[in-house]
């Protein structure tokens, strides 16, 4: 019984790492647009060069240094939750790639889980140059975390990647049904932009709507992390709290939809 | 001239008739477009709280500037998206020979092949935007006004159709570019903003680097009727060299390449 245990726990490892190899080095082969897909994240320093130029720090609590790092660890935050498994589903589904992941003894979404790890390994490089940059450019900005804040907020940041990647994944099931799936994305992406503190710390949002977008799961993608990471004071525990209720809410829903799923695609015979 | 005219219109019927096989798109892509617009008035309503201004621009005039910014955006998904993307395909297989062996200019071909609906909305609700705006800001809708606002906003068109232009265009030599124009794509999200609400490093970027302050700035201050003559001068001449510019590299970038066999 143990040994058995023992045994499917060493070959999950051994898959994970298989899967996480190969899709690191396929990745590593596209570094180039990789760091072209980072440099397309400069949403927060726009942002933050509009805030510090209103000056409005003053008045709202927020002094220009608080600002500065808000932002950049939102643009840290926002590197290794960016998900795109809409569109690559998409793709996969169309074109019958689909099918031959089915046949293997492994859930197709861990491929795609994998895929996203091994995207964010080869980002990380590029981003650490990034974050070097600005403290060059902005030295008085400088600061770094203590440890224990440092563990939480790459907690945060992976559990609002677990969370958006959910969310998008149950979407993209949509795809099944539907060719031009993706084109829903843009509609998921309109809240997540602008409730989840990429333009603007939710701090400065008018109070009704800074508490209507704490019962959204979008401020736990971006706000949440960056705040721990650049050390303002969080509720750390509701904040996991409320990752975890939208995730146990979302999970029953991905799976029933991808059993249904499954069955229409069988039935199309793609 | 006649020539080109009637193969746009062949061209742009043939392309509706595929799009609108996905008549839902259209449905979303108006919620989207409005549920964008309504964000950005939102974020911009930020910066105003309290009595604050941007960048001395009032209320009015800020979102003159935004529906500038929805206009372009909209002409982007209609035009820039759908053709500029398909040059790195034609790289890719070899197709370009066959455009390139057709007696129309390549450029044209390639810039006007397709019309896609779907940024309909966005070019409504930013034309919508930019008239209410003005007006609520008092601008008068005299001729001369008029006509200079439509100038300067042809010639933020052709600013923004050469940038896209140039760098689709390296895919001549990098078959990966698409991810750049993405880069490109979030940089211009600065365009919603007037240029002057910029720390000044940032200013001098959006204006001599990526000129994003000819592409909303300066086409919002001409619909106020209140632009610089030195401004649009400075409108036009980026305009012209911009669009000479893309042709000048569209000619060197062809003559290195070598089909797709080779």
């Amino acid at each position: 019984m143990n040994g058995s245990r023992h045994r499917r726990l060493a070959h999950g490892r051994r898959i994970a790492t298989a899967l996480l190899s190969s899709q690191y080095a396929y990745m590593l082969e596209y570094r180039a647009e990789i760091v072209l897909w980072a440099l397309s994240g400069v949403l927060p320093f726009i942002m933050l060069g509009l805030w510090s130029a209103a000056d409005v720090g003053g008045e709202l609590g927020l002094s220009q240094l608080q600002l500065a790092r808000y932002f950049l660890a939102a643009f840290v935050v926002r590197q290794f939750t960016i998900v795109w498994v809409m569109y690559t589903f998409e793709e996969d589904n169309l074109s019958g790639r689909l099918s031959p992941y089915l046949l293997q003894p492994l859930a197709p979404v861990w491929r795609y889980v994998s895929s996203h790890l091994a995207e964010q390994a080869t980002r990380l490089p590029f981003v650490v140059a990034l974050v070097g940059l600005f403290f060059l450019l902005y030295p008085a900005a400088f600061w770094w975390p203590p440890l224990p804040a440092l563990l939480l907020a790459g907690l945060a940041t992976m559990a609002a990647f677990a969370l958006r990647f959910l969310m998008q994944f149950t979407l993209t099931m949509v795809c099944f049904w539907s060719e031009k799936a993706s084109a829903l994305e843009r509609l998921l992406y309109l809240p997540y932009l602008y409730l989840s503190g990429l333009v603007a710390p939710l701090a400065l949002y008018p109070e009704p709507v800074r508490a209507f977008a704490m019962w959204t799961p979008f401020p736990y993608m971006v706000d949440v992390p960056a705040r721990i990471l650049a050390g303002e004071p969080v509720n750390v525990g509701a904040s996991f709290a409320a990752v975890a209720a939208w995730g146990a809410l979302l999970l029953p829903i991905n799976l029933l939809l991808w059993r249904r799923g499954l069955r229409h695609y069988s039935a199309m015979g793609a | 001239m006649g020539r080109y005219l009637t193969t746009l219109r062949v061209f742009w019927i043939a392309s509706l008739t595929a799009e609108l096989e996905y008549k839902a798109n259209f449905l979303i892509e108006l919620v989207a477009t409005a549920g964008n617009l309504v964000g950005s008035v939102f974020v911009l309503s930020l910066f105003y709280g309290g009595g604050r201004s941007l960048g001395g621009w009032s209320w009015e005039a800020a979102l003159v500037v935004l529906g500038v910014y929805t206009l372009l955006e909209g002409v982007t998904t209609t035009l820039l998206q759908p053709n500029l993307s398909t040059i790195v395909a034609h790289v890719r297989t070899g197709s370009l020979d066959f455009v390139l062996l057709k007696p129309i200019d390549s450029q044209f071909w390639l810039s006007a092949r397709t019309f896609s609906p779907w940024g309909l909305p966005g070019i409504g609700l930013g034309a919508g935007l930019i008239i209410y705006a003005a007006w609520k800001a008092g601008a008068s809708p005299d001729p001369r006004t008029v006509a200079i606002a439509g100038l300067m906003l042809i010639a933020s068109l052709l600013i923004l159709y050469s940038l896209w232009f140039v760098l689709a265009a390296t895919s001549i030599w990098f078959v990966k570019i698409w991810n750049a124009t993405e880069v490109l794509r979030s940089v211009l999200v600065a365009g919603r903003f007037p240029v002057s609400a910029f720390p000044a490093g940032l200013r001098a970027f959006f204006t001599f680097v990526v000129p994003v302050a000819f592409l909303t700035t300066v086409p919002a201050e001409a619909i106020l009727g209140r632009a610089s003559g030195a401004w649009l001068l400075a409108g036009l001449a980026v305009a012209a060299g911009s669009i000479a510019a893309s042709r000048w590299f569209w000619r060197f970038a062809l003559r290195f390449y070598t089909s797709a066999s080779s």
